[in-house]
């Protein structure tokens, strides 16, 4: 399995929550299968999907769930500390992790070397980590957020690309709705 | 009331909830005064770019955050200013110890303090400069002008600015 292939089994289950999605083809893909207001897609600014996920989950009640890369993780590795030591049980950090970095080509990363998220994130002191094939992870997402706890997902999956589109939405309308959205759930 | 609770108050009377904070020891009265806060949440950050990303979320989770930080970090955060803040037209008071100015004991930090202005300028940023302990009068409007207008702002505050503010409550 593929990201794209990942991200399509899962609209069922997300399509309702609240997503912040990974810079690049992830929101790309995502954009292109199920375009949501729910959905925040990041135009830019590599690594920072989980940082933006924790501090929506922290600021407000509903589930948050950050898709984020092996990538991008790498490249904000500081955001796992912060996440382990300010936990937010409505946060679920889900890393695809395809050992290269797609959305620039394929150059391979250092997860598909000898590095491994799931130990990081565990010497980081984050809890619930669960490291899954491609396959599981419908399932391990739909049991994270039955937990109501803070989990950390990294799925081990195939690394390549399917065409799709940039997102031409702009980046003002993207934030108000996701904002709207976020206020719906949060009343009363 | 020291300087310190006097910034600390501007952000609790202005709603700000969630503060983010990479150390500076110019800051550490402020990052002290934030941490004992009852409204503010405060959630330090390893850098300021994550520290961005987190205040970016806060808020839309529908709280009012700012960043406290040094101004060696506006060399760090310049693509996450423009692509996120700025793209996304997200309010960001960025409350920054303006290190390498006067009185600096620090050669390096000299290095940064010449460009930041600029920086600051170039990425056109409303920027204050605190020097006389007076200037956080300020403070209070400047935070009302960022949710206004949803930009960044800048707050710089240099050494002269605690060092005359710490010698004047040491006389009182």
């Amino acid at each position: 399995m593929i990201r794209s292939e990942i991200i399509k089994a899962l609209i069922p289950v997300i399509k309702d929550e609240l997503v912040v999605c990974n810079i690049g083809l992830p929101s790309q893909e995502l954009h292109l299968m199920d375009d949501q207001p729910t959905n925040f897609y990041m135009l830019g600014t590599m690594g920072l999907s989980s940082s933006i996920g924790l501090g929506l989950a922290l600021a407000q009640k509903a589930k948050v769930i950050a898709i984020d890369g092996d990538g991008s993780v790498l490249t904000n590795f500081g955001t796992l500390p912060t996440i382990a030591n300010n936990v937010a049980d409505n946060f679920i950090l889900l890393i695809i992790d395809n050992g290269s970095y797609g959305s620039t080509g394929d150059q391979p990363t250092y997860t598909g070397k000898k590095t491994s998220l799931k130990e990081v994130a565990i010497a980081c002191g984050c809890d619930n980590v669960i490291e899954c094939r491609a396959e599981q992870t419908v399932e391990v997402v739909q049991s994270a957020l039955a937990s109501n706890k803070m989990t950390i997902i990294i799925s081990k999956c195939e690394s390549g690309n399917i065409p799709v589109p940039v997102i031409t939405l702009d980046p003002v309308v993207i934030a108000h709705r996701f904002m709207t959205e976020v206020k719906k759930r949060n009343v009363g | 009331m020291s300087i310190h609770d006097k910034i600390v108050q501007g952000f609790e009377n202005n709603n700000v909830e969630f503060i983010t904070t990479v150390p500076c020891k110019q800051l550490a009265g402020v990052i002290d005064g934030v941490e004992k806060s009852d409204s503010i949440f405060h959630i330090p950050s390893n850098n300021e770019n994550e520290g961005m990303g987190l205040c970016a979320g806060a808020y839309m989770g529908g709280k009012r955050s700012a960043i406290i930080m040094q101004n060696t970090a506006i060399g760090v955060t310049i693509n996450t200013l423009a692509t996120l803040i700025q793209y996304y037209h997200f309010p960001l008071p960025m409350l920054i110890s303006y290190r390498g100015e006067l009185e600096e004991p620090v050669a390096c930090q000299v290095e940064m303090a010449v460009h930041t202005k600029a920086l600051l300028d170039q990425m056109k940023i409303p920027t204050y400069h605190f020097h006389d302990p007076e200037d956080v009068e300020e403070f209070d409007e400047i935070l009302r002008y960022t949710f206004m207008c949803n930009k960044p702002t800048a707050i710089l505050t240099d050494a002269s600015f605690w060092n005359k503010a710490s010698r004047k409550e040491g006389a009182a």
